[in-house]
């Protein structure tokens, strides 16, 4: 079976400047694509080269087994759903999801029975005759949905379909996309730059930062193994903490030193990773480094640190400290009894640890 | 084919459009340009002879009245329009119940042709009934208004009509750019203190400075392009006391059969209007492409 | 419109208060005066017998109301040797401004839609030209213009007229749709692409139906240019072909027998009420479109 959808040595200039250098992705039926990266990092381009909408400068795109690098978007069976979501605004909703058919030339009685089966899917018909412009955003969001579902294309595509929602609505219509993907079992790709979302949404993610893919992988290989500064800085929040360090050989593994301001630096042994450089930046999720008195499984090791911060968030309490000339958050349990300004005996698991080099930023482990 | 069709149907839209622009506008620039710089008189001639014909007009007291009359109206004209339009605005922008009304009155006359707004001041203006008769007839026998015929004061007839006709334009722009301040810049003012007249002079009309600079391009074009309203008003009299480079310019061209004046002065209308237009218009779209 | 005015009267007493607000308000009065006074003359003095015209005084109201002068304006005055009156005149400043209007904002709207949303290399460049053309003094096209129409035929004729006000209005109305087309959001392009429409099916179902307000402030803005034109009517026309500007001119004008003010002045209103009604009935539309533009801008 050939992939549904092939990107091969895709480049995008625009004049002199290139948005995106040489891109190869590919997804199977069924896959959900997360291209997620900063502001300007040519995930949207990327999306609208998918499209149609953007000549590509060079490469090639296969959708379904087909080259379609130069079919315009009409005729490469995809759907699309806009950030703002570029709702006709003199079209009634009903209008809206039948324009696509109706251009196509759709007979009357098909339309109907499609609208209708989106329109339940969805639940928005009692907003059929409603314009747009009477419409709240999570609505017109529904509308939009309803206009790319009606279609029932080989390929879905998302632009920041979330990012002009409140907060809690975002997460509802996060969950709703995700239950839609499940039961249509449908081929989507999604442009974020929301990393949370990209880890709920996607079976497959695409970290990209100045028109260059950064790493390809499911979520758990994004956010466990992040192949290089760039990705483990972006996925994940709080940040995972990229502190520098020392390593030195010990045994099977290493042991790393962490400078402190306070003089005694914190040292840690690692038993798993051994040839590592002697400069290296050490990478643990904030969730890695725990409250040492309320216990927790696994191979850990014991420090004091001197709390700084103390963010409580309901769930987790986050702790900030300086490590290694940088701050560094640990996600402690609600019930700890750290406070700012005193020392807090914390226990670090480097079960998960990355190590980068830090001249290239590139993954060491 | 019809691929390619609907690949270039945006540019196959424009071409009709850049093509007549090329022509008409363009390329009768040029010709008019080419055609200054012959000897043509009845009849266009198109052998390039220096610039006997800019010559002729620097020689000509006709055209020297011409231009003088050109930035008199012009600087009047602009200067008092924009000032009646700024005050006319500022005073309609202090909650008048009757705004709509007077707004309505202040901006009829732009719905007006130059010709009738012309004819409609001739009447008036005209010492045997007009204005002059009219007071004298109150009992004021002294009473003297006779610009109109006076070869010194007749421009100034013009610049009167001008104003009438344009300053309640002036005004909607300054209006709707008053109503454009952030309003809660003015709160801030207001809290902190300062006198109304300081919130305007200080804060409101500094923040309007692309509408001042709109509304001087739009009365500019207008001083410079002023034709009909001269006809109507004055026939370009007396004598040729008010004339201007656009009525100049049709005598030559179709009353005295003389092409290579009438093209010269053209030409140098064309380099007014460039002089002012074109630093704005660079501006602006180097503005807008960012 | 929100009100963004603020009372001019902080900390000052209430008798202050009345007088800056009388000041105010004779000052707006005085202003409106001034505004009025011409209209209010003309209409006056159309009214009028030539007897009381050269008796009375220029602002009195008429003794005796007469609609002669309004007749011979319309079907009798004197444009030189022809004694038809306006109305044939009148009648052809419609056959001119009509289609001339509906073509001119036909193309501006197409100019514009593609210039907003289908840019292309080389489209802002167009769009800079027409600009410039907006600008130019019509004096310096005006002789080759002259021959241009002679060569194609259409010298003097209503056709030829028309054809002149298309081209130099086209500046005007690609640059009222741009403004406007290009705030609406290129993802309503770029969605109707995904779904199937071509070129002319966007504007046509989904532009089209979005540009009312700019086809009002285009049609008004050039219904008015075009009506009111008077240096291309009388520089291209010839005796039957005059727009009512130049008939009014050649009436006022007109140097043979008794100078009939009360026939100039109906002939002047005739002349104006088209342009007049469509601002009264329609200026509100004109005033927020086109004032939207120049602050955006």
């Amino acid at each position: 079976m050939s992939p549904i959808l092939e990107v091969k040595n895709l480049f995008k200039n625009y004049g002199g400047t290139e948005v995106l250098k040489d891109i190869n992705v590919s997804i199977d039926e069924g896959d959900f694509l997360v291209l997620v990266g900063p502001s300007g990092c040519g995930k949207s381009t990327l999306l609208n080269c998918i499209a149609g909408l953007e000549p590509i400068t060079r490469g090639d795109m296969f959708i379904d087994g087909q080259n379609m690098t130069n079919v315009s978007p009409k005729d490469r069976d995809i759907a699309m759903v806009f950030q703002s979501y570029a709702l006709y605004p003199t079209m009634s909703v009903a209008k809206n999801i039948t324009f696509g058919m109706k251009v196509r030339g759709v007979d009357q009685a098909t339309q109907d029975a499609k609208l209708k089966q989106v329109a339940g899917q969805l639940q928005i018909e009692p907003l059929l005759h409603r314009k747009p412009g009477q419409l709240s955003g999570g609505q017109r969001q529904r509308v939009a949905m309803g206009r790319a579902l009606v279609r029932d294309p080989k390929l879905f595509l998302f632009d920041e379909p979330l990012s002009n929602l409140d907060a809690k609505l975002r997460v509802e219509m996060r969950t709703e996309i995700k239950a839609l993907h499940q039961n249509l079992g449908a081929s989507m790709v999604y442009v974020t730059h929301d990393q949370i979302e990209a880890m709920t949404l996607a079976t497959k993610i695409v970290v990209m930062k100045g028109g260059i893919i950064q790493q390809i992988g499911s979520p758990t290989e994004i956010y466990n193994r992040p192949a290089n500064l760039f990705v483990a800085d972006f996925m994940g929040s709080p940040a995972m903490n990229l502190i520098p360090a020392t390593a030195r050989k010990n045994g099977k593994g290493s042991k790393i030193e962490i400078a402190r301001e306070s003089g005694d630096p914190i040292f840690l042994i690692d038993t798993k990773n051994k040839d590592l450089p002697e400069n290296v930046i050490i990478g643990v999720r904030p969730e890695d480094i725990a409250d040492a008195a309320l216990g927790r499984a696994g191979k850990t090791q014991e420090a004091d640190c001197l709390i700084d911060i103390v963010e409580p968030a309901g769930a987790d309490t986050f702790a900030v400290m300086q490590l290694g000339g940088k701050p560094v958050t640990a996600r402690l349990h609600a019930e700890t009894k750290a406070a700012a300004g005193t020392a807090q005996r914390l226990a670090f698991d480097l079960g998960k640890v990355s190590y980068f080099e830090p001249e290239t930023g590139l993954r060491l482990n | 084919m019809t691929r390619w069709l609907q690949d270039n149907m945006p540019k196959i839209v424009l071409a009709p459009s850049f093509i007549a622009v090329m022509v008409f506008v363009y390329g009768f620039i040029a010709w008019t340009a080419w055609v200054s710089l012959t000897r043509s008189r009845l009849m266009p001639r198109y052998e390039i002879d220096s610039f006997i014909q800019y010559e002729r007009l620097a020689s000509s007291p006709r055209f020297e009245v011409a231009m003088t009359n050109l930035f008199i109206f012009g600087a009047l004209f602009i200067v008092i329009a924009m000032v009646l339009g700024l005050l006319l605005a500022i005073l309609l922008d202090q909650k008048i119940r009757t705004e709509g009304a007077i707004r309505t009155i202040y901006l009829y006359p732009m719905a007006l042709s130059m010709i009738v707004t012309g004819t409609a001041w001739k009447w008036i203006l005209n010492p045997e009934l007009g204005i002059e008769a009219t007071v004298q007839g109150w009992g004021f026998a002294n009473f003297e208004f006779n610009w109109l015929v006076d070869p010194d004061m007749a421009i100034y007839t013009v610049v009167l009509a001008a104003i009438w006709q344009s300053s309640g334009f002036v005004m909607a722009l300054f209006l709707a750019g008053l109503r454009s301040v952030d309003e809660e810049i003015i709160k801030a003012a207001q809290v902190d203190g300062i006198p109304t007249w300081r919130v305007y002079s200080a804060i409101i009309i500094p923040s309007m400075a692309p509408i001042f600079l709109s509304a001087f391009i739009v009365l500019a074009h207008l001083a410079i392009k002023s034709f009909d309203l001269v006809i109507a008003l004055t026939g370009g009299g007396p004598g040729y006391a008010t004339d201007l480079p656009a009525t100049y310019m049709y005598a030559m061209a179709f009353s005295r059969g003389d092409i290579g004046q009438a093209a010269s002065s053209a030409m140098v209308m064309m380099l007014v209007v460039f002089a002012i237009v074109v630093p704005y218009l660079y501006s602006e779209l180097r503005t807008k492409d960012d | 419109m929100t009100d963004m005015s603020y009372s001019p009267s902080r900390g000052q007493s209430p008798a202050l208060k009345l007088v800056l607000r009388s000041i105010l308000y004779i000052l707006l009065g005085l202003f409106a005066l001034f505004y009025l006074m011409p209209l209010f003359v003309m209409i006056t003095t159309s009214l009028k017998s030539l007897d009381e015209i050269r008796t009375g005084d220029l602002v009195s109201l008429p003794r005796e109301v007469t609609f002669d002068a309004w007749r011979t304006a319309w079907s009798g005055a004197c444009t030189g040797i022809q004694c038809e009156g306006v109305k044939p005149f009148f009648l052809n400043s419609l056959l001119i401004a009509v289609p001339a209007v509906m073509i001119s904002t036909l193309i501006g709207a197409l100019n514009g839609y593609v210039v907003a949303q289908w840019r292309f290399k080389g489209s802002n460049i167009f769009f800079a030209l027409m600009l410039f053309g907006c600008f130019i003094p019509f004096q310096v096209v005006l002789l080759p213009m002259a021959r241009v129409l002679g060569l194609m035929g259409v010298a003097g004729t209503i056709p030829g007229l028309i054809f002149v006000h298309v081209i130099y209005g086209l500046g005007f109305t690609t640059l009222f749709f741009r403004n406007y087309y290009v705030s609406i959001p290129s993802e309503l392009t770029k969605a109707a692409k995904v779904d199937g429409a071509g070129f002319f099916r966007i504007f046509w179902s989904i532009f089209l139906p979005l540009s009312l307000p700019i086809i009002v402030v285009a049609v008004i803005w050039q219904f008015t240019q075009i009506w009111n034109d008077f240096l291309f009517g009388v520089s291209f026309s010839q005796a039957g072909t005059q727009p009512v500007t130049v008939a009014l001119n050649n009436i006022v004008n007109s140097t043979t027998g008794v100078k009939e003010y009360n026939v100039d002045m109906a002939a002047a209103i005739i002349a104006a009420l088209p342009t007049l009604f469509v601002y009264v009935v329609a200026g509100k539309y004109f005033i927020r479109g086109l004032t939207a533009g120049s602050v955006k801008g």
